[in-house]
């Protein structure tokens, strides 16, 4: 073979692990082969019960492989190692001078009588959660439908959760005393118990199933225990099998596993094995981390190192239905002589056990359930000496880390990379530290381990608003709410320098409108405002402005689009339908806004804000009134939601929907805050966005009723409000926030900070003071008279605007640029 | 000589336009210290005539006007765009007589 020709590598498996492996091979020398089973593309598996949230593929998919021959759907059948030729489904052939085996591992079904019965799943690919679905919505069960979820670890858990999100009451069945058996101890899995079972939870430990027998369109189960189930469906997650089926002539593991050496090298020393399919000296693992830093160590040795598996850290954080749980180390103290530190707050619902050496100074692991803010400091600590301060109860924990303590378990990097990145200049922010050093970059728990060891290297980030103010746009909010302060010249001669500028105006203006200080154009506001507030309409790039009046859930009667459309046609305005389901006219001179505002408001239209920093649409579907799979009245609450929030001013422009069901026509998951009925009630999202950089929302809370609902977008919008920094959408504002989701949940649900009778009373403060601002202008001659083009020639034409057709309408003559010398 | 408006019209950082005989415009703008400022109405980078309607600030203590459209800063006193600096736009004389301002 001539020198020149590079080298196969075949990869048999396309899970995350294996994914991962070519991720890191995808620049060397060795040309990459990929057989698939399935004919998706790489996904997150680990995420899998969060496909219930959205349905869609695209938020699990993984990054799409490039620089190799990806073979989806094509399974691999054979390996003949004397010829080195991997066979497909097909009947392809490819030869291969390395091989790496990444089958996974198959889900362990118990031998239960009845467990081949339809409606009885596993729980392991997007595949299953699709039958898992169809299932569900077969079954004719009037109200919430019920199953069954064979096993209780982290898997059947995860499981219950996505039945949860699919309206089905789960039982969960676990053989073993309690819940989460390997990781957590009798005390912490009694307070998950009990969190788990407010959340519409039937747990049944120290039993298993007998029997399943199908009845009509149920299924009965039957428990060891002699309880009788009457159910929708079953889902089997007690555990998983490493996936061997492809027979190789290789030896396996006492447990299973293709059996390798600390370098993942089978006997065969082309043959490798990794992830969840291996047993490294024995040994399989069941958990992604394991499975990366074996793809690390045989892309390593395919590119000539020497590098083995270090050993697995089997820590886990992770939040199940909404509570925290953790557990590293020796979390079951079965290290000699080990002694237990245990706090355990029923009432504020907090379990912490701390495991260290007999002489009480090696921390040797822990459990954390309720509360696991404390795993990113607790866990690198892991055999290193413990802080006297850790064991006294209720201690806060802040400690400094050893340099070798890994910070991030996923991709095994230790506070050293970390700080030498930071230090060399290569990092400044997370962002930077999760590009250069992949920290971050997995499960993310470690994130505020980040930002912390970012501020310790005296990485200190600005939040300055603009030249004018050193504070940050959350600051000025408190300075303004504190002092009472109603004008920016005020302000700026106390807290900042000049005369301010196209930056700190208007964030200025738009914390004075937040806090109820009158009409945006008032004496002392009108000149903050950028152009689009100060002429109450949107600039357009001819200098015409686009007129938008509200359209409260894209609700309209016939009378009032004729109103629409007479506007239109008699001052010449092109029209468009906009995406937030109302219509917009363009082309209005500043002398023409009154006068067609003027007709509108006769017609009881009011302004939309379609050019503020405020709440724009709360678009809906039509929900029950006409739709026959609506749930809920998602028309009506969408504008009970938009009236309530009209006219608020926030950092940045807020967007809302309502859908009447989970089917989502009105696309809530990519609005600021975005409700979605439930039989129960209503399902809130934060934080999505479409724009830029796309984020679906976040689930905050769920199955609640109107007046609950109402309280915490009143207390979200207004927390956001006051802590964004300036044109910080909440999708930014939540993933830069400390603590992130939880932390947001604490506030304004949980009601950790004590503030949310402050922010409700804030907003109702807001929707009793709202006026109609464009009313405001038309009853004013103050400020009408500010809408002239020009102040010596009241009424003229502004010369310098002229229209075209197109299509039947009137669009602007492109502008001539003049005298721009570059 | 073109009449702009009465000099009690004008209000502090905000901009007026005023229509020249020939078609042409001008911003007209009273700064927070009592200082008067014309520069041509049109935004170069836009070709809209808009610069009436910019923000009124200062940068570094320079005081500008930010266009509207793509928010360029222009320096009040001389014109010139302080992000770009080979681009400037024309200034023009305003005097206040009798109480009227006027462009000369």
């Amino acid at each position: 073979m001539a020198e020149s020709t590079p080298k196969t590598l075949v990869v048999i498996g396309n899970g995350m692990v294996g994914h991962r492996l070519v991720e890191i091979l995808r620049d060397s020398s060795w040309r990459i082969v990929v057989f698939g089973e399935e004919s998706r593309p790489a996904y997150d598996r680990v995420a899998l019960s969060s496909y219930v949230d959205s349905w869609t593929f695209a938020d699990l998919e993984l990054p799409p492989l490039t620089g190799c021959e990806l073979r989806l759907g094509e399974k691999a059948v054979s390996v003949d190692r004397d010829r080195r030729v991997v066979t497909g489904a097909s009947g392809v052939e490819v030869e291969y001078d390395a091989l790496v085996l990444a089958t996974g591992s198959v889900p362990f079904v118990p031998p239960v009588p009845g467990r081949d019965l339809p409606g009885c799943h596993v729980y392991r690919t997007v595949d299953d959660l699709d039958d898992i679905r169809a299932t569900v919505e077969a079954a004719d069960r009037p109200g919430r439908h019920s199953g069954m979820v064979l096993g209780g670890g982290l898997l059947g858990l995860e499981a219950a959760n996505a039945l949860r999100g699919m309206g089905v009451s789960p039982h969960v069945v676990e053989l073993a005393p309690r819940l989460m058996p390997i990781q957590v101890d009798e005390g912490g899995a009694g307070l998950l118990k009990r969190l788990v079972e407010k959340l519409d939870l039937t747990v049944h430990t120290g039993t298993s199933a007998s029997s399943i027998e199908r009845d009509g369109t149920r299924l009965i189960a039957r428990l060891a225990n002699g309880l009788e189930l009457d159910l929708d469906v079953v889902v089997f997650s007690a555990g998983i099998r490493p996936r061997t089926d492809l027979d190789l002539g290789l030896e396996l593991g006492p447990r299973g596993g293709y059996l390798v050496d600390a370098a993942c090298r089978t006997a065969d020393p082309r043959i490798f094995a990794i992830g969840e399919c291996a047993a490294v000296e024995g040994v399989a693992y069941g958990l992604v981390a394991p499975g990366y830093a074996m793809a690390e160590v045989v892309a390593d040795q395919l590119s000539g190192g020497a590098r083995v598996f270090p050993g697995a850290d089997v820590s886990t954080k992770l939040k199940l239905l909404g509570v925290d749980v953790a557990s590293f180390g020796d979390a079951h103290a079965t290290t000699e002589g080990a002694l237990e530190v245990v706090v355990n707050n029923a009432v504020a619902g907090t379990y912490s056990k701390l495991v260290v050496s007999d002489d009480a100074r090696t921390l040797l692991g822990g459990v954390l359930v309720g509360d696991a803010s404390a795993y990113p400091s607790l866990r690198p600590l892991v055999g290193k000496e413990v802080p006297a301060a850790l064991l006294q109860p209720g201690a806060a924990v802040d400690v400094e880390m050893p340099a070798d303590a890994q910070v991030c378990s996923c991709h095994a990097v230790t506070k050293q990379t970390i700080t030498d990145a930071v230090r060399a200049g290569v990092a400044c922010d997370v962002a930077e530290l999760k590009a250069c050093t992949k920290a971050g970059t997995g499960c993310g728990s470690c994130v505020p381990m980040l930002k912390k060891l970012l501020t310790e290297c005296g990485v200190e980030q600005s939040n300055a608003l603009c030249e004018h103010f050193t504070h940050s746009r959350a600051e000025l909010f408190e300075i303004i709410r504190a002092t009472r302060v109603t004008t920016f010249s005020a302000l700026i001669a106390k807290h900042g320098t000049g005369r301010g500028c196209d930056i700190c105006k208007p964030a200025v203006a738009s914390i004075l409108a937040s806090l109820g200080n009158g009409h945006i154009l008032g004496e002392t506001q009108a000149s903050l405002q950028d152009t689009n507030d100060r002429f109450l309409a949107n600039l357009q790039r001819n200098g015409t402005y686009s007129v938008v009046p509200r359209i409260p859930g894209g609700e309209i009667t016939p009378e009032k689009l004729i109103v629409i459309g007479e506007v239109a046609r008699d001052f010449g305005l092109y029209t468009k339908i906009t995406g937030g389901q109302r219509i917009d006219m363009f082309g209005a001179t500043v002398d023409q806004l009154p006068e067609i505002w003027r007709r509108l408001v006769d017609a009881g239209f009011e302004s939309g804000h379609a050019y503020g920093k405020s709440l724009r649409t709360v678009k809906s579907c039509v929900g029950t009134t006409w739709c026959r799979y609506g749930v809920q009245d998602s028309v009506g609450l969408a504008i009970e939601l938009e009236l309530r929030y009209r006219g608020l001013r926030s950092p940045h422009k807020l967007k809302s929907a309502v859908s009447g069901c989970a089917r989502e026509c009105a696309e809530a998951r990519g609005k600021d805050f975005g409700v979605i009925a439930t039989e129960n009630g209503w399902n809130l999202y934060v934080g999505g966005n479409g724009g830029f950089t796309p984020r679906h929302a976040d689930l905050l809370v769920s199955d609640v009723d109107t007046e609950e609902l109402i309280r915490v977008i009143d207390r979200f919008l207004m927390f956001y409000i006051r802590t964004a920094d300036r044109l910080q959408r909440t999708s930014v504002w939540l993933e830069g926030l400390d603590g992130g989701l939880d932390h947001l949940r604490e506030v304004v649900v949980d009601d950790k900070l004590g503030i949310c009778a402050e922010l409700e009373a804030a907003m109702a403060a807001h929707v009793s003071d709202y006026a109609d601002e464009w009313r405001g202008v038309l009853e004013d001659p103050e400020k009408l008279a500010r809408f002239t083009s020009f102040v010596n020639a009241p009424g003229t034409p502004d010369p310098t605007i002229s229209f075209r057709a197109e299509r039947g309408q009137r669009v602007p003559v492109q502008l001539g640029i003049p005298e721009v010398v570059r | 000589m073109t009449v702009v408006c009465d000099f009690e019209v004008l209000r502090p950082e905000q901009g007026v336009a005023a229509l020249l005989p020939d078609g042409s415009q001008v911003a007209v703008f009273l700064t927070a210290d009592g200082s008067l400022h014309a520069l041509d109405n049109i935004d170069p980078f836009s070709g809209a005539a808009v610069l009436s309607r910019g923000i009124v600030g200062d940068r570094g203590g320079v005081p500008v006007v930010v266009s509207p459209v793509y928010k360029q800063a222009f320096e009040l006193a001389t014109g010139k765009c302080l992000d770009e600096p080979s681009v400037s736009v024309a200034v023009h004389r305003v005097r206040v007589r009798d109480g009227v301002v006027e462009l000369t």
